[in-house]
């Protein structure tokens, strides 16, 4: 370091100036690199900047569309919305979650329950959503939440839109319900691309018509472009696109109708499905046991949940869709026309029923269900008496193929189409399929027991209505449907929603007439039905049927009475009435009730006179004991 | 009356009139940017303006001391302040992890502030008392005058004001005269130790700097402070939204927006024309304060006059390059913008000496 003593003033000046100087460059330099900074910034990346403060500042507020009712034929409420007050968490906004549920139940009461519940959707959601502990606050309850807001971070009180079922548990199969969405219902709705339209929902559609027609109840999100502050708050409204609502459904099922029906069941278990056979529309579908689908709404608490889920009468099971049963006798008519149309039999062909069938080379005894058997059986008779023998015969000469491809036309084994999810295509067996699913052949046997609907034939009753329709209507085969029309909100005018016909099926008609006539015989004194038609001002066709629960070993007899209610035979019937001029076409299938006339059919006949005469059922009372088959 | 009135008289003309008006449209400036980032919040306006007022007066009274007293004053103001420091360190109030308060029973007090007008006075004191045979070791003795407080406020933590207090000591013996080569030298062992400092620095300091370096890494946390203040400024574009009509401001966007990133407030109301007029004031502030030093008569004012307008702007260049996201995020006050009655008060305190300065070249050469 070199440092000599200062002596000259002027050259101590002079220096002191040139550091001022390299001082002032030094500042210089400073003040480029900020203006330089703040250039880039405000000048040559202003665009991006000005974008991020808008998207800072504007936030999209989504308004949930008001969601469509669901009315029945007559125009009763089925599924309507009403606004109350809920008190929901958002466990990220919380300062300790635990705390938080304990400091809320000393204001208001909150069930276990409640916590329950809560806690389960708790877990199925993220740690940013709002998640209700209870709705449905009384007014008071709003109130000391609200007073107490300050010291609960992350409690909220909303007005919320709810969904109410007030037709009762009877209408929850047809209905469904609404529940919060889930993971996967926004998956699926990622996959449809339709996420965006749920961005202010919390509920969709989970069963029943509430899921099928879940794109037209609805409705369209709106949204509301607010200005909001740093802390999410919105300060002033600067556009609105206003929510569209769902559209209104109404029904062909008729609500009544549907009552009466269920009620017909008594303390029985089953499934009825009722259809116009001239539009396809859905008159009544009832499965028994319902349930009461307000309970899902708001989410279900996992005691309720498991109690229904695991109860044995299953009431989560749409027996109406999607309980498969072997359609017993109630195929015979079906078979019957086969017959006619392939040519293998004439109406007046007859055969002596001795009680039992045999194939050529076998000892084995099919045996009918009458002892000693029907003695000469025509077609009519075949139908009428439900004669066994006749159809075992039939089947063997008709064969497996021909028998599945002459049914398949009447949609067995294929899922009819109906405007719910979730109904089963129950089984029409044949050779193929066989093949197919078992690797194994078919069995000449196999064939015989097919004739009379037993062995692996499997129908819904909503598949057996939808062939008694084609019955009735002369071949035209429609899909049914519950919903007939649709509207906006409020608007006068229903838009029709049309039904689909999937085709026509050509018969004779001096076959059809031949069959029909058998179905009338059954409803007629010394028909198996007979006891269900007395009385009735209008002539009904129909056909019973029974469906093994258990097997009976080779020369057995069946006794209801000694079997447990659960392994009794499931009761079937079809019908149709006016018999000249069908408006109804009804199928029943009653769990473990025994036999078609005794149970099933005495429910047709209140669902008939109910619809045809507005009679609603008195004293008809529901026999048990094991009746004519 | 008229003794009154001429006594007045007199005071203020030891006010440089230039550096006046310059401070004063920075405080006008000032009073507008703190009404738009309040919301014209009264409490916060009337604290300004009382601050303001405070502040000027102190100016007003420094001023009107010669600056032979002034000198006299950097040794004891150092003595007291390096000890309050020690005692700091011994009895020191801890507040967000750093040991810089001192309780004196009626106020908390920050000794650090101290020092920022002591050390260049002690300094200036000290290289005028040797003006006649100045030698390396009086350099020397400067380095050690600055590096005791700067080490005492560096192990508090406090990085930035340490480092803000150590530039006012460096300013100081650069324009005593210290040698190109050790500036030179000294700041390539600088840039060679900065991987052993980068291990020294705490934690909370290494993460602003990385911060610094990718904002959005953490845009919630540390780096939400950068990222929204330069959106402010960007959006802000060349002329501005306008007083009161940013809404990176209005909307609570900024965070410590009357204080430390008030630059924010400004660059988005009144956009880039208006950053180039306010960069642009403060260089007018360094060049009067330059040319102050360069006519003044005794050495003392003259390393006071450059130390502290160098000082001045050495403070601008942080705070803006803070805001504007090119420095990490410091604790430091763009002056006379910010809210806030120590800085103001602290700042006009070192432009009342450097009115001083500028005032009493007559007195002081009779």
């Amino acid at each position: 370091m070199r440092l000599t003593p200062l002596k000259n003033l002027d050259s101590e000046l002079a220096r002191f100036h040139g550091r001022l100087k390299a001082g002032a460059a030094f500042v210089a330099l400073l003040a480029t690199i900020l203006l330089g900074r703040a250039f880039y910034l405000q000048v040559v990346q202003h665009e991006h900047y000005i974008e991020r403060a808008e998207s800072n500042r504007i936030s999209l507020v989504p308004t949930a569309p008001n969601r469509g009712l669901i009315l029945d034929r007559n125009g009763r409420i089925l599924a309507e919305n009403y606004s109350a007050y809920t008190l929901e968490i958002t466990r990220a906004k919380t300062a300790d979650l635990e705390t938080t549920l304990s400091e809320l139940g000393e204001l208001i009461e909150i069930t276990p329950g409640q916590v329950r519940r809560f806690r389960r959707l708790l877990s199925e959601s993220h740690e940013f959503e709002t998640v209700p502990l209870k709705s449905k606050l009384t007014d008071e309850e709003v109130a000391i939440l609200a007073a107490n807001r300050y010291r609960l971070p992350g409690v909220e009180v909303k007005a919320r839109l709810f969904r109410n079922y007030q037709a009762g548990p009877g209408m929850a199969h047809v209905v469904g319900f609404i529940g919060r969405i889930n993971d996967r219902d926004l998956e699926r709705l990622r996959e449809q691309n339709i996420e965006g339209n749920y961005r202010g929902s919390a509920y969709i559609g989970k069963t029943g018509l509430e899921q099928s027609y879940e794109a037209l109840l609805h409705g369209r999100t709106g949204f509301d472009q607010m200005e909001t502050d740093a802390s999410g708050r919105a300060v002033r409204m600067l556009s609105r696109i206003p929510p569209v609502p769902g559209k209104d459904l109404r029904l062909h099922l008729d609500a009544e109708l549907q009552a009466v029906a269920e009620q017909a069941f008594g303390d029985f278990l089953g499934g009825l499905v009722a259809l116009d056979p001239n539009t396809g529309g859905v008159l009544a579908l009832v499965s028994k046991p319902g349930f009461d689908p307000n309970l899902f709404v708001d989410g279900i608490d996992p005691e309720t949940w498991k109690s229904l889920n695991e109860s044995p009468d299953r009431p989560m099971v749409n027996r109406a869709l999607r309980g498969v049963y072997p359609p017993g006798s109630t195929i015979k008519p079906l078979m019957a026309l086969a017959g006619l149309e392939l040519g293998l039999r004439k109406p007046t062909d007859s055969i002596v029923d001795p009680g039992h069938f045999s194939l050529p080379n076998s000892r084995h005894q099919f045996r009918d269900w009458k002892r000693g058997g029907h003695g000469v059986v025509d077609l009519r008779r075949s139908i009428s008496q439900s004669c066994d023998t006749y159809y075992y015969k039939l089947a063997v000469d008709m064969g497996i193929d021909r028998m599945h491809d002459y049914l398949a036309q009447f949609g067995l084994g294929e899922k009819t189409g109906i405007d719910l999810d979730g109904e089963s295509a129950g089984l029409l067996p044949s050779r193929d399929w066989k093949q197919r699913r078992f690797k194994q052949p078919w069995y000449p046997g196999e064939t015989v027991i097919a004739g009379i609907g037993q062995g692996y034939h499997l129908t819904t009753p909503l598949q057996l209505a939808t062939a008694a329709a084609m019955l009735a209507n002369g071949g035209k085969r429609i899909e049914p449907r519950l919903v007939q029309a649709m509207r906006e909100p409020l608007a006068q005018d229903w838009q029709p929603l049309p039904g689909v016909v999937r085709g026509q099926v050509a018969i004779t008609p001096k076959h059809l007439e031949a069959v029909r006539e058998g179905m009338m015989d059954v409803m007629r004194p010394g028909g198996t039905a007979a006891r269900s038609a007395a009385g009735a001002p209008y002539a009904i066709a129909g056909k019973t049927g029974t469906a093994q629960v258990v097997g009976i070993k080779q020369g057995a007899k069946y006794d209801a009475s000694r079997l447990a209610r659960e392994h009794r035979d499931h009761a079937l019937f079809i019908a149709y009435a006016p018999a000249e001029n069908p408006t109804i076409v009804v199928a029943v299938m009653v769990e473990n009730g025994g036999s078609g006339s005794g149970t099933a059919a005495p429910i047709a006949r209140a669902v008939f006179d109910y619809y045809l005469t507005g009679k609603r059922p008195g004293g008809l009372p529901l026999e048990t004991e094991n009746a004519a088959d | 009356m008229p003794r009154t009135s001429h006594w007045i008289v007199r005071r203020l003309s030891h006010l440089d009139i230039i550096l006046l008006l310059l401070v004063l449209a920075l405080l006008g400036i000032s009073l507008a940017a703190v009404a738009s980032a309040s919301g014209q919040s009264p409490a916060r306006m009337t604290g300004h303006l009382i601050n303001i007022g405070l502040a000027l007066a102190v100016m007003v009274v420094i001023a009107n001391v010669p600056p032979h007293l002034l000198s006299k004053v950097g040794l004891p103001l150092y003595v007291v302040g390096v000890v309050l420091l020690i005692a700091v360190a011994l009895f020191g109030e801890v507040r967000n992890g750093s040991r810089r308060w001192l309780d004196l029973g009626f106020m908390a007090f920050q000794p650090s502030e101290l020092l920022k007008l002591a050390l260049p006075l002690m300094l200036a004191w000290y290289f005028q008392r040797n003006e006649a045979a100045l030698r390396a070791r009086h350099f020397l003795v400067g380095g050690v005058l600055l590096l005791v407080p700067f080490l005492l406020i560096l192990r508090q933590p406090d990085l930035g004001t340490a480092l803000m207090i150590g530039a006012s000591g460096f300013y100081l013996l650069f324009f005593a005269g210290l040698p190109w080569k050790v500036i030179l030298g000294g700041g390539i062992l600088g840039a060679a130790s900065l991987p052993v400092i980068w291990g020294l620095l705490h934690d909370y300091q290494q993460r602003r700097v990385l911060t610094l370096l990718d904002p959005s890494a953490d845009p919630l946390g540390a780096g939400y402070h950068i990222i929204q203040s330069t959106i402010a400024i960007g959006s802000g574009g060349l002329f501005g939204k306008g007083w009161m009509q940013g809404t990176q401001t209005q909307l609570d966007f900024i965070p410590e927006r009357t204080t430390d990133f008030i630059f924010a407030v400004f660059g988005e109301e009144f956009g880039y024309v208006g950053a180039i007029f306010l960069v642009g004031l403060y260089l007018a502030i360094v060049a009067r304060g330059l040319v102050i030093a360069a006519r003044a008569p005794t050495p003392f004012g003259r390393l006071m006059a450059a130390t502290l307008s160098l000082n001045l702007f050495t403070y601008v260049f942080v705070n803006m390059g803070m805001v504007s996201g090119i420095l990490p995020v410091v604790g430091v006050p763009l002056p006379l913008m910010s809210y806030g009655g120590t800085a103001l008060i602290t700042l006009l305190l070192g432009m009342g000496i450097v009115m001083s300065v500028a005032t009493h070249r007559q007195l002081n050469k009779t």
